[in-house]
């Protein structure tokens, strides 16, 4: 197989540039952890310039083998939304209208360009329990009656729930899977504090009776495979996040290290510093030509079920690591609240968990690569 | 073709030229029917061997970029090119010392019957009382007409006992800073007073030697750049060993790591920790090939990054915990050494592309690789300060005459 380019082309850069001002602008880490004491973190600020600038629009209209926007040019926001550590929801944008454009369909479109121009804040409620990816295990029923389905049981885990205006809900009916389209007001929300407060999460408790145009699909394994579509996609893009904030954390310890003076000394010529600074940037150069990798490659059938995993599992355990360094290299001060170090720790681990195990992707790496 | 016109001319195709020195070499001397002594001395002429280099000198005065295209259309035709792992210390690094730092008799001296591996080279570096440090070296020379006297010893010399040039760095000026009085010769391993004992290492082997040098006299031609400027000639030395140990990007599941996964698909064993372990280490691996191959493109591109640092130390971590895992996947077999030990100076068949090792020696050869080529201890140092930007250990003995830096 030709290797493709891990080169950005000048576009992409422009667009990183451009964001990151933006970010630095808008995003200010005080606001975001005022926000973390909050169950629905949401910086609305930042939410309407990346509308206006034309980011959500792009993020929603990607799908897989578009070419226009690549998955590169996504990558490229996603990594700089980690590096911000904005509690801003693309992340469902992305899940969300990946799924919709996977079903297809006059009404699926509607509601993927609804999200795109900003008018819907879009949630995907797929999973039913702490570790099990089928996401129409049972937890959740349907049932064809007069008009339309009945819709009952609880989604666990979803993300953005608590600020999200329509539910994407997958459901058992019999034999079959479906995705139904649901108000956020016609469910009984638990909204939960997250590990990672800027990532709101919540549990949805159904018992909703929805009209037949409000379900996009029935059937098996179509749905099981537009959900897997949309979360490799969402994997894909938390590597990109998951690299932008372990970039962040080198920076912060080494500037720290630079700074900070104990015994007459900068602390970063102690060799015990340093030396966990370059571990630390072996981490991120590692994860990072994982995830632009993987970006790369997510339309290719034959390495994306590598390519995947691997950024997955390569990119998650690099972002604890560095993050978890981060704190160890600012001692003391990494450790309150205060400072933005626990952010990117809690960003790290639970990043790591909402979607997929690492471990249940190294499984799958291990599956494709014949072990 | 005007043969007097250089590859880098403007006006001539560079591309062209290359492809056709290639064409000829090949129908001239098809590899298939051709010694390798004698392909390798037509490629030099050729201009083939480094085409970077100037004319004359196994080059084609071309960019370097020809390089990869050279290899690959050699290695297509099925030339040989195991020269340049079997004599890597002078093809790998005493080249380019030549190239940057030598004179052109220099060149036209030594470059030619390195590339035809008539003389194979060693590097003369370490001592027992400078590792990490090697610009504390006590090796001095002290000059005599046209003639330089060296006496003292050198520890870790691959490949010293098939050598026939080494390169040596040595103490000419006591008085100044360790960094200063430093002098660059190539050596004449069979010179009068040259003494080469194997080292024996962990395996049994002895791919390592101590040399010995008693009043060995080296001609001042024989000197590499300035009296004095020893370390600089030093720096391009290490700078061209990293990049030969560190920069060699090998297939995706080639190496140690397709050692492990097909120890453990012969191992029929489900233990499912194992497995984890295994694929965990297929994945960072992968990302360190992913590494290289990201860093050479930003080379190429003229924008190089962190990115082409990390390699050697994550090499040697890597390298050492895929061997540890591939012999513990053999369980109780994994306590065996098929090869057994016998205390033998390697021999470097060379025609073996890669030489054969059962996975239990090359657990026991993989601890070197944290040592040698630079500790892992100077290349996280080396990452912090130039890579990153941390401030240096305060030093005690940087200004201080050599003399008087505390030694033991």
């Amino acid at each position: 197989m030709a290797e493709p380019s891990f080169l950005r082309t000048d576009e992409q850069q422009l667009l990183s540039s451009t964001l990151r001002e933006l970010l630095a602008g808008t995003g200010d880490l005080d606001r975001t952890r005022e926000m973390s004491l909050s169950v629905e973190a949401f910086d609305k600020v930042t939410w309407g310039a990346l509308m206006d600038m034309g980011i959500i629009a792009m993020v929603s209209e990607w799908r897989p083998g578009s070419g226009e926007p690549s998955f590169r040019d996504v990558a490229v926001v996603f990594e700089e939304l980690g590096r911000a550590m904005v509690p801003v929801p693309v992340l469902s944008v992305l899940m969300a209208a990946t799924l919709l454009s996977e079903l297809g369909g006059e009404k699926a479109t509607a509601v993927r360009n609804a999200i795109s121009d900003g008018s819907v804040v879009p949630a995907l409620a797929l999973f039913e329990d702490e570790r099990t990816d089928d996401v129409a295990a049972g937890a959740v029923t349907a049932e064809h009656v007069e008009g339309g389905w009945r819709i009952a049981g609880t989604k666990r885990y979803v993300i953005d729930a608590p600020i999200a205006d329509r539910i994407l809900v997958t459901a058992r009916a019999g034999d079959d899977a479906i995705v139904a389209l649901v108000d956020t007001d016609a469910v009984e929300l638990e909204a939960v504090h997250g590990l990672d407060a800027t990532r709101p999460l919540g549990h949805v408790h159904l018992d909703v009776t929805v009209g037949d145009d409000e379900v996009l699909a029935v059937g098996g394994p179509e749905v099981e495979r537009a959900v897997t579509v949309a979360l490799d996609a969402g994997v894909v893009a938390l590597a990109q996040e998951q690299v932008g904030g372990a970039q962040r954390c080198l920076e912060s310890s080494v500037e720290y290290a630079t700074t900070r003076y104990q015994f007459g000394r900068a602390i970063g010529s102690f060799q015990a510093i340093k030396h966990a600074c370059a571990d630390m940037l072996v981490a991120v150069e590692h994860a990072r030509s994982a995830a632009l990798h993987a970006a790369a490659t997510i339309d290719d059938p034959f390495e994306s079920v590598i390519s995947i995993p691997l950024a997955h599992g390569v990119c998650s355990e690099a972002y604890e690591f560095v993050a978890g360094q981060n704190i160890q290299v600012h001692g003391g001060i990494g450790f309150t609240w205060e400072h933005d170090a626990h952010l990117y720790f809690k960003r790290a681990k639970a990043s790591s968990l909402l979607l997929r195990s690492v471990s249940s992707s190294f499984d799958r790496l291990g599956d494709a690569i014949g072990v | 073709m005007n043969a007097e016109r250089s590859a880098s001319d403007p006006n001539g195709d560079e591309r062209q030229v290359v492809e056709q020195a290639v064409d000829r070499l090949l129908e001239a001397h098809p590899p298939q029917t051709t010694e390798a002594t004698t392909f390798w001395a037509a490629q030099f002429d050729a201009g083939l061997a480094f085409v970077d280099f100037p004319r004359g000198d196994g080059g084609l005065a071309a960019s370097p970029r020809w390089r990869e295209y050279v290899g690959r259309r050699l290695d297509e035709a099925g030339a040989p090119t195991w020269n340049r792992t079997a004599n890597i210390l002078g093809i790998g690094m005493g080249a380019g010392v030549l190239a940057a730092h030598g004179t052109e008799n220099q060149r036209k001296r030594w470059l030619r019957p390195m590339f035809t591996m008539e003389e194979i080279w060693c590097q003369l570096f370490s001592e027992p009382g400078a590792g990490s440090d090697v610009a504390a070296l006590s090796t001095r020379a002290v000059q005599d007409g046209d003639e330089w006297i060296v006496n003292g010893q050198k520890v870790w010399t691959t490949l010293a006992h098939l050598a026939r040039w080494g390169m040596i760095v040595t103490r000419t000026d006591p008085d100044q800073p360790k960094h200063r009085g430093l002098t660059y010769f190539i050596v004449d391993m069979h010179a009068p007073g040259v003494e080469v004992r194997p080292l024996y290492q962990i395996t049994g082997e002895a791919e390592f030697n101590e040399v010995f040098f008693d009043d060995v006299r080296i001609p001042d031609a024989y000197r590499i750049d300035d009296v004095g400027a020893g370390w600089r000639v030093a720096m391009t030395t290490l700078m061209n060993e990293r990049v030969a140990i560190g920069g060699n990007t090998v297939p995706r599941g080639h190496g140690a790591i397709g050692a492990a996964v097909r120890a453990w698909q012969g191992s029929e064993s489900s233990d499912i920790g194992v497995r984890r372990d295994l694929v965990r280490l297929w994945a960072e691996v992968e990302a360190m090939r992913l590494t290289s191959l990201r860093a050479a493109e930003n080379r190429k591109a003229g924008t190089p990054g962190p990115e082409g640092s990390t390699g050697k130390l994550a090499w040697a971590d890597l390298n050492k915990a895929v061997t540890a895992l591939t012999v513990s996947i053999l369980g109780r077999e994994g306590a065996v050494i098929p090869e057994g030990y016998a205390l033998e100076p390697t021999t470097y068949d060379t025609r073996e592309v890669e030489r054969v090792m059962s996975p239990q020696r090359h657990y026991l050869r993989a601890r070197a690789n944290s040592i040698e080529g630079g500790t892992s201890e100077i290349m996280r140092n080396i990452i912090g300060e130039r890579v990153l930007g941390l401030p240096g250990e305060p030093r005690v003995d940087k200004d201080l005459p050599w003399t008087e830096v505390p030694r033991g």
